[in-house]
């Protein structure tokens, strides 16, 4: 099984701890890991902000950087779906514009081979407890590609029930959005702020020591309001949690 | 507010003064959060919801598909049933056709029934500028319009006042308009019916003429139906001699039998009700019962252009059951009026800008008003993608080049060139890296997002030089 790790740029340049867990944890369960060094990002910055033709390289080189694996891992809902959804949608556009079949059959083939971490872990390796220890309490955040547009339901959570130690408070209204967005929190601060307040203040009455998500971008929205007001939780990628055990604990 | 959405600032600006007000998020966080956790309730009982929202998606396409033809059909079955129809363009011809209906009749005032068509095409206004009153019948209607208020919500017009806010309207409004209210009205839900009950009875007894939309026009009978909770709409639709309906365009379905689906769907997406209390039909005239003359005016204003976007057109299903408001937690908190338009809310964000165009700051505005969370594509009865709307929208708006456009064109384009080439990109972080400890707490060109959010701190070494530095 060759598997390649699509690691997303914010994990790459701002994130890295979230994709050396990944790979940890990956290898950990058996899984030989890959990481093709001429990934980039999936745009999906620039496609949701409405520029979508200047994605189109940026499928392309998709397409070109994870040709041949049978796998390919991402520790990161937003970009999985980024690719899922869209990547056709662009491919369609592209060739009612004239542009071609090229990029219907890259998404033809990446769509198909392309995992979020959770749904990787339970789906196509099987597991649920994956030998994790992580002595806290944790409250986990849905993040809405994740949970509406890829669908993972209650993998994320069954993956943290299973780990050693650790306990799971209900976050009250998970389900809500918590206002990154994406461009959004640049084009609508005031609105976007709002939400992430309320988000973190929901977080904050489950008393837990640590905000779970498997997605960097949101964490790092929540993350920001966390340190500027002070507040003593811990935002922590899936992954981190996941990549601890009892012998060699992660973080 | 009061006034006119015309010349909205753009929905950033707009939502802020909301944001800031705890009054109205509360009215709003309370409203939206008890009737969206209803519905979830009252559309879990179906178990071929499903079913039911893929029936009413494939309802609507088909009829959108082949619009001119149900509508000529619709046009003959309501003349054969004694009606008239009229075709009206845009939102001037359609208020120059019932002004000179109503004048027609020698009336100078009309009952209305609650209807999103005659609020977009600012009716009640235009009839005002020829000397006839119109007055809102629909409880949340009449608040807002004796508040000189915009209403707020699909539904619930007025869900941004609480009932205290109402009580003061009605003490001093109500009055100007005709009955006044008790000088002993208290808050009390009772007693702020009440009053409204027997402000709005004077005005069924005496009007002539009666003003409706639809929700549905059922092509095969010449049919229209209206779904209302209060009876208010029933009045005005039997009483008057006189009936003239505007209908947008995209309310045409085929048969009657089609309604059995939005019978089922829409009662429960907009008041999580199984069934609304009122269903009025309404077919032509006949001797005897209910009015003597029937108009339809049959309203484009913006429907044909819509549904010339092979993308876009989907925003024409909507059946105006407010399920996608009352989930999205921007209008939660930017609240109906920033959205600049009778359409409030995610379908607002895909409606207006489609209806309107997207030359006006407010309408270039409207399709980045959402995080794109698909919470109200989840609920939307008639599925209607909205996220991919959106998108599809802010591809429009950045063609166009509109303001602040050009730059991030630039932006976007030297991104996806730096992306293009990871060796650059790798360079980029390394530098980043590099300079981490200078980079200044905020960061010029973000807005206001580190205003409320700190910036993460870079990390020494980025993921794939840490890869390459593990040696493999
Ligand atoms: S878009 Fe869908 S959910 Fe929103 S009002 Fe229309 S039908 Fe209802």
């Amino acid at each position: 099984m060759r598997v390649a790790l699509f690691v997303t740029c914010v994990n790459d340049a701002v994130y890295p701890a979230t994709g050396i867990a990944t790979v940890r944890l990956l290898e950990r369960l058996g899984v030989e890991v890959d990481f093709p060094p001429g990934q980039t990002c999936c745009g999906q910055a620039q496609f949701n902000t409405g520029y979508r033709r200047e994605t189109e390289p940026l499928v392309r080189r998709m397409g070109a950087v994870f040709e041949g694996y049978d796998h390919v891992v991402t520790p990161s809902g937003s970009c999985a779906a980024m690719v899922r959804d869209n990547y056709p949608r662009i491919a369609r556009k592209a060739a009612a514009e004239g542009r071609g079949t090229e990029l219907g059959e890259i998404a033809g083939s990446l769509v198909p081979r392309l995992y979020e971490l959770s749904e990787f872990l339970v789906d196509v390796l099987g597991v649920t407890d994956v030998g994790a220890y992580f002595p806290h309490t944790v409250t986990y955040h849905p993040s809405c590609h994740g949970l509406r547009t890829l669908g993972l339901g209650e993998r994320p959570r069954r993956l943290l029930e299973a780990v050693k130690g650790l306990e799971l408070r209900e976050l009250p209204g998970a389900e809500e959005c918590c206002g990154f967005g994406g461009t959004f929190a640049l084009k609508n601060p005031d609105v976007s702020a709002a939400m992430g307040t309320d988000k973190v203040n929901s977080a904050l009455t489950t008393g837990a020591e640590v905000l779970c998500g498997a997605d960097s971008s949101c964490l790092m929205h929540l993350g920001g309001i966390l340190r500027r007001r002070g507040d003593d939780l811990r935002p922590l990628h899936l992954a981190e949690i996941l990549a601890g055990t009892e012998a060699e604990p992660y973080v | 507010m009061s006034g006119t959405f015309v010349g909205m600032p753009a929905f950033p600006e707009a939502a802020r003064d909301a944001v800031g007000n705890t009054t109205l998020r509360a009215n709003l966080r309370h409203a939206t959060h008890t009737i969206r956790d209803k519905r979830a309730k009252a559309v879990a009982e179906l178990a071929d919801w499903q079913q039911l929202r893929e029936a009413g998606k494939q309802i609507k396409n088909h009829t959108l598909r082949h619009l001119e033809r149900y509508l000529v059909q619709l046009e003959e079955s309501v003349v054969r049933a004694g009606g008239t129809v009229h075709w009206a363009a845009d939102a001037d011809e359609a208020n120059r056709i019932v002004a000179d209906l109503v004048k027609a009749t020698g009336e100078r005032e009309v009952v209305k029934v609650k209807s999103m068509a005659t609020q977009e095409i600012g009716l009640n206004e235009a009839l005002a500028a020829e000397g006839i009153s119109a007055y809102e019948t629909d409880l949340a209607e009449l608040i807002v319009q004796l508040g000189r208020d915009l209403p707020s919500h699909i539904l619930v017009p007025a869900i941004h006042r609480n009932r205290g806010e109402i009580r003061d309207i009605f003490r001093e409004e109500m009055g100007k308009w005709g009955r006044a209210a008790p000088d002993a009205l208290t808050d009390s839900p009772a007693e702020l019916a009440e009053a409204a009950r027997l402000h709005l009875r004077e005005k069924f007894l005496r009007a002539k003429v009666g003003v409706s939309g639809a929700n549905f026009m059922v092509a095969e009978t010449g049919t229209l139906v209206v779904f209302e909770s209060e009876g208010n709409g029933r009045m005005c639709l039997t009483l008057p001699e006189t009936l003239i309906s505007v209908v947008g365009i995209e309310k045409v379905i085929p048969t009657w039998q089609d309604l059995e689906v939005f019978l089922q769907t829409l009662p429960r997406s907009s008041t999580a009700e199984r069934m609304n209390p009122y269903t009025s039909m309404w077919t032509g005239t006949t001797d005897g019962d209910g009015p003597s003359v029937f108009h339809l005016v049959l309203l484009d204003n913006g429907r044909t252009d819509t549904l010339a976007d092979e993308v876009g057109r989907q925003a024409l299903r909507c059946i105006r059951c407010s399920a996608c408001l009352n989930v999205c937690p921007v209008y939660e908190r930017a609240g109906g009026h920033a959205y600049g338009s009778v359409y409030p809310g995610p379908i607002g964000a895909i409606l207006s800008p489609q209806l309107r165009g997207t030359e006006s700051e407010i309408d270039a505005s409207l399709p980045y008003a959402s995080s794109l969370c698909g919470a109200c594509y989840e609920v939307c009865p008639v599925a209607i993608d909205i996220p991919e709307v959106l998108v599809h929208l802010r591809e429009r708006v950045a063609d166009r080049g509109g303001k602040g456009h050009r730059l991030e064109k630039a932006a976007m384009k030297a991104a996806s060139w730096a992306m293009d080439r990871p060796g650059v990109m790798a360079a980029a972080e390394r530098a980043a890296t590099r300079t981490r400890r200078l980079h200044p707490k905020k960061v010029p060109g973000t807005g206001a997002w580190t205003d409320s959010r700190a910036l993460p701190e870079l990390p020494e070494k980025s993921f794939r030089d840490w890869w390459k530095g593990e040696g493999r």
